[in-house]
């Protein structure tokens, strides 16, 4: 993974000393709440509903066993002992204090890491595909350009101030696992027939109160040209994306209002001038001194497969079912990534304590290739690089520690943003919701039976919990004061993405569980087999019978 | 208002003329774009210090023909959080090649300087009292950048490999 060199943590030491300065201005008065606000948000400090929020980024979901310590330290000492892991592959904590948010920021710096545009109007942390470097089906590791644009984007002085937020996501296989269809730009590494790498380049994908699927502006783009294509696409938003409501300042309402073609049109002639006048493009070596950090780890030269292994996956039925579930195949023969759940029965998603953030970090040294992490937009964490022949041991240590639920993909792998519980422009709560979900389907063997399903769940429209591409999305909502909660089918985040649609008349919170429920159950009536999963089936026959079943007959 | 020119603190010896106001023959005038535009003769006749102020939703390609012409661009930021104008000095410098003054009027604040300074903006009308080392000490705050921009200065991405030449030049 990308190390720090000496301009790297220079510059994020000068900017903590800034932003220490900022926080010195703003205790003593000399600056008012509003002008702090954008600075302090531009350094990852929220101010929520009874707290403040601090979001750290995770560059891309990519962080190795010593910045997984750090965070733990920064959970038990600042925090109250634990920190969300959220979609955006990033870590909050929700009870800094403000005059403490400083130091917290050297204790990141320390350990290469940065909270920087973690919020505010401008590019955020770049999301990628979580098993970047390990998927069977990838064409180049997207970490590379991740960490390019990582660069690029940071302090970028002529889009500090955009409309609004601004998010890129990148996946370099062929299944796309970064949801790159609902982000503002979307690329997907390709190859041409030529042979050469570049990008397709998509736009204008999002989701909050208008959600919309990405267009593509560009086929190919040589991957030499990212930087100053990217550049095109924000100077053109930056001058004429909306400022004059919030709700309509994304660029998928300037996608939407300009039309594709027109827009790609602006874009690609202002990137043509561009290129006639700057050089905005990285040079070559230093793509090639970026490339060096993302080489493939040692990998030993391994069997397919592990006989104990497999002996212990016939002999131990619970280390056999976390496998199913929770192991990934891996390009390299005899190693497989696995998935840490942070989804346990009736659990917070997304949390983990210092404890369990120390553990994983020892279990990365002992059983991770270059001690790496991930984590994923489905809010849990992956080990990348691991041996067939370190499952058991692996396994052991993570059930113990209430980190080895084999839910990986099942319907109580739920996404869930924090809602009403600590956000403050929530509706209604999320996480009580999602823990009654998660209970009500306890038994894992069921689970397991009812298969793949991606259930999501957002505290108001703005759907930081993905529900408008959950395959059962809920949304909360207020009624009359009271909280309330909606019900979308068929929404996808993957290559054929989709926004769910709405089933019809809301539920209240335990109605939502039972409708939940009511959908399951009627997808476990009607699918042709255990191979039918949940999404196919409900394309075959529409969402015409789960309402019959949700509503009465009339409603379908 | 104080103003900032070229990092020190200067005097203002442009007036911001209102619409109706009559030019001064011996007053460097600041003009709105739609003054400037309903009579630019006469106002080239009247003076010979001219510069335009551009609010946010006026793009540079309405006086791109004009630039020769103009000393001074001044960009406007209704708001601190309104970024065009960064992109309009940009324009101004990279693409048109305008080479006067192009200042910062509106919501200017410290912690914007360094982003204004590496668009292409030279000028800024700040709040009074802010001084000469205070502005320094703004944009000295960080001194490293990883991407091109209008200024000179040169990238960390530069530097980087500067550095290992300078290294290999020396071995
Ligand atoms: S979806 Fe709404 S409630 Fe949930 S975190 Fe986002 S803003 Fe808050």
């Amino acid at each position: 993974m990308y190390r720090y060199d000496e301009f790297d943590a220079r510059f994020v030491k000068q900017r903590v000393e800034q932003y220490r300065g900022q926080v010195a201005r703003r205790l003593s008065g000399e600056m008012t709440e509003d002008e702090f606000k954008p600075l302090r948000l531009q350094n990852g400090l929220y101010l929520q509903l009874h707290a403040y929020m601090l979001r750290v980024a995770i560059p891309y979901g990519t962080l190795n066993a010593v910045q997984m310590r750090k965070l733990a330290h920064i959970a038990r000492t600042y925090d109250r002992g634990y920190g969300h892991f959220t979609t955006r592959q990033n870590i909050q904590y929700n009870w800094p204090k403000l005059e403490d948010s400083a130091d917290i920021l050297d204790a990141l710096a320390e350990v290469e890491m940065h909270a920087i545009q973690t919020s505010g109007n401008c590019i955020r942390n770049t999301t990628a595909d979580a098993y970047a470097g390990a998927a069977a089906d990838e064409i180049e590791d997207p970490r590379v350009w991740c960490e390019i644009i990582r660069q690029w984007s940071t302090l970028h002085p002529e889009f500090a101030f955009l409309p609004r937020k601004f998010k890129i996501a990148v996946t370099g296989a062929a299944q796309d696992r970064a949801a790159i269809r609902v982000h503002d730009i979307g690329l997907a590494i390709k190859r041409n027939e030529a042979g050469e790498i570049g990008f397709e380049v998509l736009v204008g994908g999002g989701q909050g109160r208008t959600p919309m699927i990405a267009k593509k502006i560009r086929d190919f783009l040589p991957k030499d040209y990212l930087l100053s294509y990217l550049e095109a696409i924000l100077r053109v938003y930056n001058m004429l994306g909306r400022r004059d409501n919030k709700y309509k300042a994304r660029i998928k309402i300037l996608v939407h209002e300009t039309g594709t073609e027109e827009l790609t049109r602006m874009i690609e002639e202002e990137w043509e001038a561009l290129r006639r006048v700057t050089s905005i493009d990285i040079p070559p070596e230093e793509v090639k001194r970026i490339e060096a950090y993302f080489a493939p780890p040692a990998f030993e030269t391994l069997a397919d497969t592990n006989v104990a292994f497999e002996a212990k996956r016939f002999e131990d039925k619970a280390f056999a079912q976390w496998v199913r579930h929770n192991v990934k195949p891996h390009r390299v023969p005899g190693y497989v990534s696995v998935d840490i759940s942070l989804k346990p029965v009736g659990g917070i998603p997304g949390d983990a304590t210092d404890a369990q953030m120390d553990l994983i970090a020892d279990l990365t040294d002992c059983y991770a290739l270059e001690s790496e992490i991930r984590v994923t937009h489905q809010q849990n964490l992956v080990l990348p690089h691991v041996k067939q022949s370190d499952l058991y041991a692996l396994w052991q240590a993570l059930a113990a520690a209430e980190l080895a639920t084999p839910n990986s993909g099942l319907i109580s792998d739920i996404i869930a943003c924090p809602g009403l519980d600590y956000c403050g422009l929530a509706n209604a709560r999320s996480i009580p919701v999602s823990q009654a979900i998660s209970n009500r389907f306890a038994d894992l063997e069921q689970q397991a039976h009812i298969g793949p399903l991606e259930l999501k769940i957002s505290g108001c429209i703005n759907a930081c919990g993905h529900h408008h591409v959950g395959h059962i999305g809920i949304l909360g909502v207020d009624r009359k004061g009271e909280e309330h909660y909606q019900l979308t089918l068929g929404g996808r985040p993957d290559n054929e993405a989709a926004i769910g649609k709405i089933t019809g008349p809301g539920f209240s919170a335990d109605g939502i569980v039972d409708a939940v429920e009511t959908v399951v159950r009627t997808y476990l009536n009607i699918r042709l087999s255990e191979a039918e999963p949940f999404i196919d089936c409900l394309s075959r026959v529409g969402a015409d019978p789960f309402k019959e079943r949700l509503y009465g007959e009339k409603a379908a | 208002m104080a103003l900032i020119k070229n990092g020190t603190l200067a005097a203002d010896i442009w007036h911001r003329y209102d619409d109706d106001t009559p030019l001064q023959a011996d007053i460097p005038a600041l003009v709105s774009l739609e003054r400037w535009q309903a009579e630019r003769e006469d106002i080239l006749a009247s003076t010979a210090d001219i510069g335009v102020v551009l609010r946010a939703d006026q793009h540079p390609d309405a006086i791109t023909g004009d630039l020769p012409r103009l000393q001074v661009v001044a960009l406007e930021f209704p708001a601190f959080t309104d970024g065009r104008a960064y992109s309009y000095a940009r324009l101004l410098r990279e693409r048109l090649g305008f080479e006067g003054e192009i200042r910062a009027i509106g919501n200017v604040l410290r912690d914007q300087y360094l982003f204004m300074q590496r668009t292409g903006f030279d000028a800024f009308e700040v709040k009074d009292g802010v001084t000469t080392r205070a502005f320094l000490a703004a944009i000295e705050e960080v001194d490293l950048y990883y991407q091109a921009s209008a200024d000179t200065a040169q990238t960390i991405w530069q530097r980087r490999h500067t550095t290992e030449d300078a290294s290999a030049a020396a071995a």
